[in-house]
Parts: C-alpha cells; sequence; structure tokens
C-alpha cells in the first residue's frame, strides 16, 4: 500500500513540471525557475550600416536600402534613412520593424510638439535625448529595441550629428557610423574628414566608404540613398548604385598562387 | 463684491454668466502684498514685498526658482503658491531629463493654466488661491506672465499684482516703453521704485524687499538682502529719472565681473 502511494507521488512530482514563478506567482516552467526573467529578442529582419558625418551647411547620412533576413538579402527597397520633423534626420541599423516603432514614436512626439504651435520646436539633441531615454529604458526591461540609431540635424545654425544603440551607449560626434561601418568607414573618415567640407566633398567621401561596404559586408545591397539636412530642411536622395570594379588581377586569374585540385 | 445665491459652489454658474467662487479666488490674490515683473530684450526680473506675521517672525517667501531660467513670484495664498512652484520644479527636471533641454517658458506658463482651469470644473477641489508671476529665458527671448485661478494666463512688458498693485502699475505705464533697451541693473531700479510705489507705510529695505534676475547669459537667481539694500540706497541718492550712467553704482551686484571697488557703497559716504 505504502509503495502504491510513493509511486503515485512520483508521478504527481513529474505531473507538476509547472509552477508558480516566485517572483511573479504567475506559471512557469520548473525548469526555467532559476534563471530571470527574459524576453531578450533575436533580430529577424536586418539592416546593415549607417553612416553619418558633418559638413559646411548640415549633417549628411548615407546608408544602402538592404533588409536581410539572416543571410539572405531579402529585402531590397527597405528605407532606413527617415526626416523627424523640421530639423531632424534619422537612419537606423538592426532590427527593421524597431525602426519602424521607433518612427512611430517619434512621429508621435513631433506631432504633439508641433500642437503647441507656439514657436518653439524640439531639435536634434531634444530628439536624441528621448531616444537615449527611449532604447535604455527598453534595455533596463531585458526587452531591446534592437538598433543602432544615427540622428543628424541642424537648428538656429548649430550642427548635431550622434548615435544612440540597443543598450543606451550614446555620444555625439563630427562622423558617426553604424556596425561594420565602425570598422570600415570610421578609419577613412578619420583620415579623410575635416571641418566645413562642401557638398561635393562630403558625397564623395561617403560613396568612398560605402564602395568599401560594398565589397566587404556581406549584408550590403548596391541600392544606396543619401540625405542631407540642413537649416532649410531634409531631402533623401532617390535610390542609386554606384559602380564596383572587378577588375583586378588576382580576381583574373585566381588559381595563379595556388594550382591544382586543392 | 457681495454674498449671493450662485458663490456656495464652484461648479455654480450665476444668470450673468460669472462663477463666483473664481472670482473670490482672484481676490485672494489682490489681499496678498505686492509683487513685480519686467522684462527688457535680455533679462527679466521680479520684485516683491514681503509681510511678516510679526516683528519677531521672518518675512514671507515670496520668489522661487524653478529652473536655471525660470522664477516665479506669487501673491496670495502662500501655501498654494508653493505647492505651485514645486509642481513647476517637477515639470522642468522633467522635461530637462527626457530632452536635455530647458522647458519653453511659455509651455510650463500653460501647462499651469490647465492645472489651475481644473479647480474651477470640480465640486471637490477649490480654486488655487496664489497668482503668479512667470519670469523666464528661453529660445525666443525673455518672457513675463502672470497666472491667474481662473486658469487664465497672460504674457505681460511689465506687470504687478497684490496690494496696492494699482500704484505700482502706473509707475510702469509710465515707463515701460523705455524696458526694452533698459540694462540689467536699470530694469532692476525700475523694478524696486515700482514696488516702492506699492508700499503702503514704512520703507523699503534689504529684508522685506526681493530681487530676482534672469537673464541672457545669467541664471534665475535672487539676489542677496545686502544687494538689494544698495540699491534701494542707490534710489534715494538719485532722483527718480536715472541718468545713463548709472550703471556704476550698481557695478558690484550678480553676475557683473567687474570686481573694482570704484562703486563706492553708498552707505558708505
Amino acid at each position: 500500500m505504502l509503495a502504491a502511494a510513493q509511486k503515485d507521488e512520483k508521478k504527481d512530482q513529474a505531473l507538476k513540471n509547472h509552477v508558480g514563478h516566485p517572483q511573479t506567482g504567475r506559471d512557469c516552467p520548473f525548469t526555467l525557475l532559476n534563471s530571470p526573467i527574459s524576453h531578450t529578442q533575436y533580430p529577424y529582419v536586418t539592416g546593415t550600416s549607417v553612416l553619418g558625418i558633418k559638413y559646411k551647411d548640415g549633417v549628411l547620412l548615407a546608408s544602402d536600402m538592404g533588409g536581410s533576413y539572416g543571410s539572405t538579402l531579402r529585402y531590397k527597397s527597405v528605407q532606413r534613412l527617415k526626416p523627424i520633423g523640421k530639423h531632424t534626420l534619422l537612419g537606423a541599423g538592426g532590427e527593421i520593424s524597431d525602426f519602424q516603432e521607433i518612427v512611430r514614436y517619434l512621429d508621435e512626439l513631433i506631432l504633439y510638439d508641433n500642437m503647441w504651435d507656439d514657436g518653439n520646436s524640439l531639435g536634434p539633441k531634444e530628439v536624441h535625448n528621448y531616444l537615449n531615454r527611449l532604447m535604455y529604458n527598453r534595455r533596463n526591461k531585458f526587452n531591446p529595441l534592437w538598433n543602432t540609431l544615427v540622428l543628424g540635424g541642424v537648428k538656429n545654425g548649430q550642427k548635431y550629428l550622434g548615435t544612440v544603440n540597443m543598450i543606451g551607449v550614446h555620444y555625439e560626434e563630427n562622423h558617426v557610423a553604424t556596425g561594420f561601418g565602425n570598422h570600415l568607414a570610421r578609419p577613412i573618415f578619420r583620415d579623410e574628414w575635416h571641418e566645413d567640407m562642401t557638398f561635393e566633398e562630403g558625397v564623395k567621401l561617403l560613396e568612398k566608404c560605402m564602395l568599401v561596404l560594398l565589397y566587404r559586408d556581406r549584408s550590403a545591397v548596391n541600392k544606396l540613398q543619401i540625405a542631407k539636412i540642413t537649416e532649410e530642411g531634409a531631402t533623401i536622395s532617390e535610390p542609386y548604385a554606384i559602380k564596383t570594379h572587378w577588375e583586378l588581377e588576382a580576381f583574373k586569374n585566381p588559381a595563379t598562387g595556388a594550382v591544382g585540385s586543392w | 463684491m457681495f454674498r449671493n445665491q450662485y458663490d456656495t459652489d464652484v461648479t455654480t454658474w450665476s444668470p450673468a454668466g460669472r462663477l463666483f467662487q473664481v472670482e473670490y479666488a482672484m481676490e485672494a490674490v489682490k489681499q496678498g502684498s505686492a509683487a513685480v515683473g519686467l522684462t527688457s530684450k535680455t533679462h527679466a526680473v521680479l520684485v516683491s514685498v514681503g509681510k511678516t506675521n510679526s516683528e519677531f517672525s521672518s518675512y514671507q517667501k515670496k520668489i522661487f526658482k524653478v529652473d536655471d531660467h525660470i522664477g516665479v513670484a506669487i501673491a496670495g495664498l502662500t501655501a498654494d503658491g508653493r505647492v505651485l512652484s514645486l509642481h513647476m520644479r517637477s515639470e522642468c527636471i522633467h522635461y530637462k531629463f527626457l530632452y536635455d533641454s530647458p522647458l519653453p517658458v511659455g509651455r510650463l506658463v500653460v501647462q499651469l493654466a490647465d492645472k489651475a482651469q481644473v479647480c474651477t470644473q470640480r465640486s471637490w477641489t477649490r480654486p488655487y488661491g496664489v497668482g503668479l508671476l512667470v519670469a523666464g529665458l528661453d529660445e525666443t527671448g525673455p518672457h513675463l506672465y502672470l497666472n491667474c485661478p481662473s486658469g487664465n494666463y497672460f504674457e505681460y512688458q511689465a506687470y504687478a499684482i497684490g496690494a496696492r498693485s494699482q500704484a505700482a502699475k502706473t509707475y510702469l505705464e509710465r515707463k515701460f516703453e523705455t524696458f526694452p533697451e533698459c540694462s540689467r541693473d536699470e530694469l532692476i531700479r525700475h523694478g524696486v521704485i515700482s514696488v516702492r510705489e506699492a508700499l503702503a507705510e514704512g520703507k523699503l529695505n534689504g529684508s522685506n524687499c526681493s530681487v530676482a534676475v534672469v537673464g541672457a547669459g545669467e541664471a534665475f537667481s535672487i539676489l542677496d538682502p545686502k544687494m538689494v539694500q544698495q540699491i534701494i540706497d542707490s534710489l534715494d541718492d538719485k532722483n527718480e529719472e536715472p541718468p545713463a550712467d548709472v550703471a556704476p553704482v550698481e557695478g558690484e551686484q550678480g553676475a557683473v565681473q567687474d570686481d573694482t571697488d570704484q562703486g563706492v557703497a553708498p552707505m558708505e559716504t
């Protein structure tokens, strides 16, 4: 009799693999009892680098139009640069759906700002700080917006360029980049950027870096946009492609240094 | 105003379309001691007269710093004024935290007015019994606003509220056209003179008179009583029409960096 009762208990225990979570009281698998609650996600559709530089009249941003689905270059017309209000431009790498959510938050912010109708308006510094608050708060809840953002703008003659990422790290600089751009473009910026570049010089510099990224970043696609923001306002170019060159000697006879089937 | 059958409740209209409780709240403002505000192109100044409970007590605090760029002078129920000032500070800090930028004065004033309006439309809260002169500086320059218990707000070049404020306003009316071009010190002088007009008896001194300034490159600050005493004394030395070179005597005040002792304190002559 006792043995049978004990066997029943064991069966009960095995079925009781769902318990109340010690913190929330909600239903929780037994196996997760010792790990913290987490919503940390994985990104699904991602954008790659965004580049930003200050120039004479304002700020220039560049990005391609690719949305990768893991290793597949699935979407090729994703606009990753958006104007925010009169004074700011926002570019994003990382999860595209989270970027769209951020744009929605910012559009609402700008709407309420405009509704005051009082001659005051939120400038790039204010938007940057707001975004930092947003990203950092989400990070603290273990539910980040999986993006690295570039924010550029001009207000009252003051040029502004900054970046925020999904863990809330933020800073301002004369030239910024996200993702691979940090490794491939920023060194070029450090050598070749200077104060008060003309628009043409700025675009040339950005295109040079986008070309390097196109060659070396597997998530890059050859369809890019350049966005400009000045005191007058923001413009985003139509998408275009840049010329790549494959006539290097090394590409002509790839097996030169290592003939053979291995 | 006399008592009538429509004045018990703030949610009762009179047949003439008046809310008597709100008007009674505005009366409380008129009973408070005087406060004056004035602006130039670069600065905004608040001056007030303090009251005491008795000879032994300190003077009632009438001017509050709300943020580096905004301050407020109150007239009426001091407790209500204090609570609203605390609320304004909270709003400013919140905006600073979100946007890393100073809250534009006009927006703070509207938020305050909306808060006051709520109390004119609920049967379980009474209107705030305090008028606020909000002086501040933002991107669009220095501003002076008046917030009423009614929930209304107005922007002014210069204004006075509280007891005998009409006398102060009369002086301001005579002089306000010169204010935009006034220097910081001239503006303060005008403020102190106008508040002197509102004094029924006794003399202004550094204890019963508070002066505060905010301006381009100068955070909102309440002047030290000794400083205020110097200004008051300098009014007696010169006549009411300040000559163009009045600045040297006031050269030691506040943010002015010149600290040579050429401006001899009038008390020492």
